[in-house]
């Protein structure tokens, strides 16, 4: 009997996997032509995208950038494509981006009258150079807060910036903003002089009494005078020449910086045993966060100066930073109070039984883990803020979209739209687009979890 | 010391905090008051008796502007209702469609889903509401496109709707044998009418409703007993239409369309831009957010869920009814009622297109003419703070009842 094998003895070469299922072919197979419905919806899809492109880019980039009004830019439109619908008149982001990013700032403050509109003088420096030495040192200050790699001699940056901010966009004395810093000071060296003597209480409430005491008191005189001795100082800038994008940076970067800590402070308290301060915290938040921040503004330029004693009256922007701050601080803090209800009962009891104190267990554990959790809750809370400085345009401060009604305004740009809400669309994606990114950067470097 | 012990110390605290909010609240009421009374302005509430010589011109109830201030406040107020409950309808649809689509299989539908929330959820919504608003005043044809004999612009959907730059025109329904209004409140600030026909609609399209659930418990019980479930559809069908179809051929309902009459169009119900723009910029802007929590819904749902409901035999729609939903509506219906109470919020914005809602009547004009800020903006605090604990009252009662029963 002959050896015959009814199965294939050696091992067939392998097959190249069929041409529709990997590579190009395969991917668009599955990914866009899996079923009927699936191939219906992808060319639906197609066409939508090319109708949405063809007339976004021709509108984009089939347009006028050398013009000074928007009749030239028609007429120019006219005689080149013998049309003036379906092309961007750029023209006037060209003619105005300055006044759309600083607002009435002006530009050489030396010389208050040069604004924008003005032919500007030249100055001593480059044309805005205090804004945007500001905002560059606020890219400086925040590097180390937030890239763990930035060489941590910054962070001395990051302490002056607070003060820095306001001297180098209002201008005025330096003397003023360095015996603000100069509390700050006094408070820590009481605090470490007396510690010893008597207990750390007393030391703490004596590092908090002593620099309220200068800076209501002591610290304005003693700046007046330091400065009619050694005048020190750069020219001031009024509160309502700011503006433009630069007010919504400005607003933001106080309010998301101040109310992160309010906000801690504020969730704490709505986590406290302590039955007072915990229905005082409760009755905050909710009543900040069952208004609108319009009627917060409305408070903000309306109503503070009501509040305080009679005769006081300080600067618009101020009170805008101050409600705009409280309104996040309590979003904030609601935040960070879902960070700290999602830690595990654990966490808590593991912090007592190490003999911790309430603050020790708060900021070696408990903050630390519950920062954690909610970080896309309080970056999501600092890009909304961001988009809500928007907002102060209705109470009559010239930031982006107040400043394009100006622009409107203007007899050689009356009707013009688009152009001016896609550059303003374009400098805020940007901004919170990026803060997301970095949130989900953050999400995945800190993921120490088992998930 | 009272706070080295630990007896009292948390109770001195409190104290302690309590003086200091009390003295801080002391201090601000004294400067008020010596403020107001420095400008002579008492705080009361008399303005709002008088005539608010304003007129609105998108309005649910009728009010001219020799109506009092409180009246003005009062439509205002429904206008503000008007919009949020329109704009939270529009924005649930659209965040759903959206939110499923952008875990479709199909690469380009999610891509183009996830464009569309980037884009809205990083630009102010300040800037879409205006936008939206340059958006229908520039681009739409004037009524006086409509005229002539070979028009530039001609009205939509069998000629019943006319959408125009001066606003949209829908046909409004008409009773000819109305039964007439019922009015509340006299002739009050805060007097409403209602429409008797309305009631009557009401009344038997809830009639009908529960008589559809008495059939279709009593299919259940037959289906129970003798295991065969009664077609029941045909007749669920005749209790929904004909009794309503009854109802309406006895009111004379009928239709009343927009008509170009002279430079304008009559007739019809008129919407104005500013309530378009608000309510398309709002819906879109929050769908954006609301498509992100029901993503996250569905993808916090294991997959072991829809393998277990499958393996007891469920069929995909019984699984997605049974199994899915009620888990997935645990988690998305908290942020989704916080999102509606954001977009009522930001209804606020109405101001920047001239969308006379509470903020626009009461913390606007109002405000303007008789100079009352302080009464104005707590009055305005006070309505919205009201709406909001409403709706969280709401949502409270809703985790509680569907809160997972722990340890």
């Amino acid at each position: 009997m002959s050896d015959v094998s009814f199965v294939r003895k050696e091992m067939l070469p392998e097959k190249a996997p069929p041409a529709s299922e990997v590579g190009v072919l395969g991917w668009i197979r599955h990914n866009l032509f899996s079923s009927w419905l699936n191939s219906i919806l992808t060319l639906i899809s197609l066409f939508f995208i090319y109708y949405v492109l063809s007339n976004i880019l021709s509108w984009t980039f089939e347009s006028v950038w050398n013009a000074n009004s928007l009749s030239e830019c028609r007429e120019i439109m006219m005689a080149t494509w013998g049309d003036t619908h379906g092309h961007a008149c750029w023209g006037v982001i060209k003619d105005r981006w300055l006044q759309l990013l600083y607002g009435f700032y002006p530009p050489y403050p030396a010389h208050p009258d040069a604004t924008w509109s003005n032919p500007p003088e030249t100055g001593s420096w480059p044309a805005y150079f205090r804004p945007n030495l500001t905002f560059v040192l606020l890219l400086v200050a925040i590097a180390p807060v937030l890239f763990p790699k930035a060489p941590r001699k910054l962070l001395y940056v990051t302490a002056a910036y607070p003060f820095l901010l306001p001297w180098l966009m209002w201008g005025g004395s330096i003397w003023g903003p360095l015996m603000v810093a100069a509390g700050f000071v006094i408070g820590y060296i009481a605090y470490k002089l007396v510690i010893s003597a008597v207990g750390s209480l007393t030391a703490l409430i004596l590092a908090i009494v002593l620099p309220l005491l200068w800076w209501l008191f002591a610290a304005g005189p003693v700046a007046g005078a330091i400065n009619s001795a050694i005048p020190l100082g750069i020219e001031p800038v009024q509160s309502r020449d700011f503006g433009g994008f630069m007010l919504a940076i400005l607003l933001g970067v106080v309010a998301i910086g101040v109310s992160l800590p309010i906000g801690i402070v504020l969730a704490l308290g709505r986590q406290s045993d302590l039955l007072i301060v915990k229905y005082l915290c409760v009755g905050f938040i909710e009543f900040i966060r069952g208004v609108p921040l319009i009627t917060l503004l409305f408070v903000a330029s309306l109503l503070l100066n009501l509040f305080l004693p009679p005769g006081t009256n300080f600067d618009i922007i101020l009170r805008v930073m101050i409600m705009m701050t409280l309104f996040s601080a309590a979003y904030m803090a609601e935040v960070i109070r879902g960070g700290l209800a999602a830690l595990p009962r654990g966490q808590y009891e593991g912090a007592d039984s190490l003999g911790l104190n309430y603050w020790q267990a708060q900021r070696l554990i408990i903050m630390p883990q519950a920062l954690k959790i909610s970080i896309p809750g309080i970056v999501s809370t600092f890009i909304g803020i961001f988009k809500d400085t928007t907002l102060v345009s209705i109470i009559g401060l010239f930031d982006v979209i107040g400043l394009t009604n100006g622009i409107r305004a203007d007899t050689a740009w009356n009707g013009v739209y688009w152009e001016l809400f896609a550059f303003i669309g374009v400098l805020f994606f940007v901004v919170c687009f990026s803060m997301s990114r970095y949130s989900m950067y953050l999400e995945r470097k800190l993921q120490t979890g088992h998930r | 010391m009272l706070l080295y012990d630990t007896r009292y110390r948390s109770a001195t605290i409190q104290v302690i905090a309590l003086i200091g909010f009390m003295l801080l609240a002391a201090w601000i009421i004294t400067n008020t008051i010596q403020n107001l009374e420095a400008l002579g302005k008492p705080v009361e509430f008399g303005f709002f008796g008088e005539p608010a010589s304003y007129d609105i011109n998108q309005r649910l109830l009728e009010y001219d502007s020799r109506d009092s201030h409180l009246r003005a406040a009062f439509i205002g107020l429904l206008n503000t209702l008007v919009v949020a409950v329109l704009g939270c309808i529009t924005a649930t649809i659209i965040g759903v469609f959206v939110g499923v689509l952008r875990l479709s299989n199909n690469w380009l539908v999610a891509r183009i889903m996830t464009v569309y929330v980037e884009m809205f959820r990083n630009v102010p919504v300040l800037l879409w509401i205006v936008l939206a608003m340059a958006i229908l005043i520039e681009s739409l044809p004037a009524p006086r496109a409509f005229r002539g004999d070979n028009p530039t612009a001609t009205m939509d959907f069998f000629n019943s709707v006319a959408v125009t730059n001066r606003g949209v025109y829908v046909p409004e329904f008409l009773f000819s044998r109305s039964l007439g209004d019922i009015h509340f409140f006299g002739t009050s600030s805060l007097r409403f009418d209602v429409s008797l026909d309305l009631i009557a609609v009401l009344v038997v399209l809830g009639g009908s409703i529960f008589a559809m659930r008495k059939v279709s418990a009593w299919a259940t019980a037959a289906q129970e007993s003798t295991g065969d479930r009664p077609t029941i559809w045909h007749i669920n069908l005749a209790i929904l239409f004909v009794p309503m179809i009854v109802l309406l051929g006895a009111l004379g309902f009928h239709l009343g369309y927009p008509e170009l009459k002279g430079f304008n169009f009559t007739g019809g119900t008129h919407m104005r831009n500013s309530l378009i723009a608000l309510w398309l910029a709002l819906s879109l802007y929050t769908a954006a957010f609301i498509a992100e929590i029901v993503r996250a819904g569905i993808m916090a749902i294991s997959k072991g869920q829809t393998e277990a409901a499958s393996a007891l035999g469920l069929r995909p729609g019984r699984t997605m009814r049974l199994v899915i939903l009620p888990q997935a509506l645990r988690v998305i219906i908290p942020p989704m009622i916080s999102n509606y109470l954001n977009l009522t919020k930001n209804s606020s914005l109405a101001i920047a297109v001239g969308y006379m809602d509470i903020t626009g009547t009461l913390g606007g004009i109002t405000m303007n003419q008789t100079g009352r800020e302080l009464e104005c903006v707590l009055l305005l605090m006070l309505v919205y703070l009201a709406i909001s604990l409403s709706i969280s009252a709401v949502m409270n009662w809703y985790n509680n009842r569907v809160k997972l029963v722990e340890r």
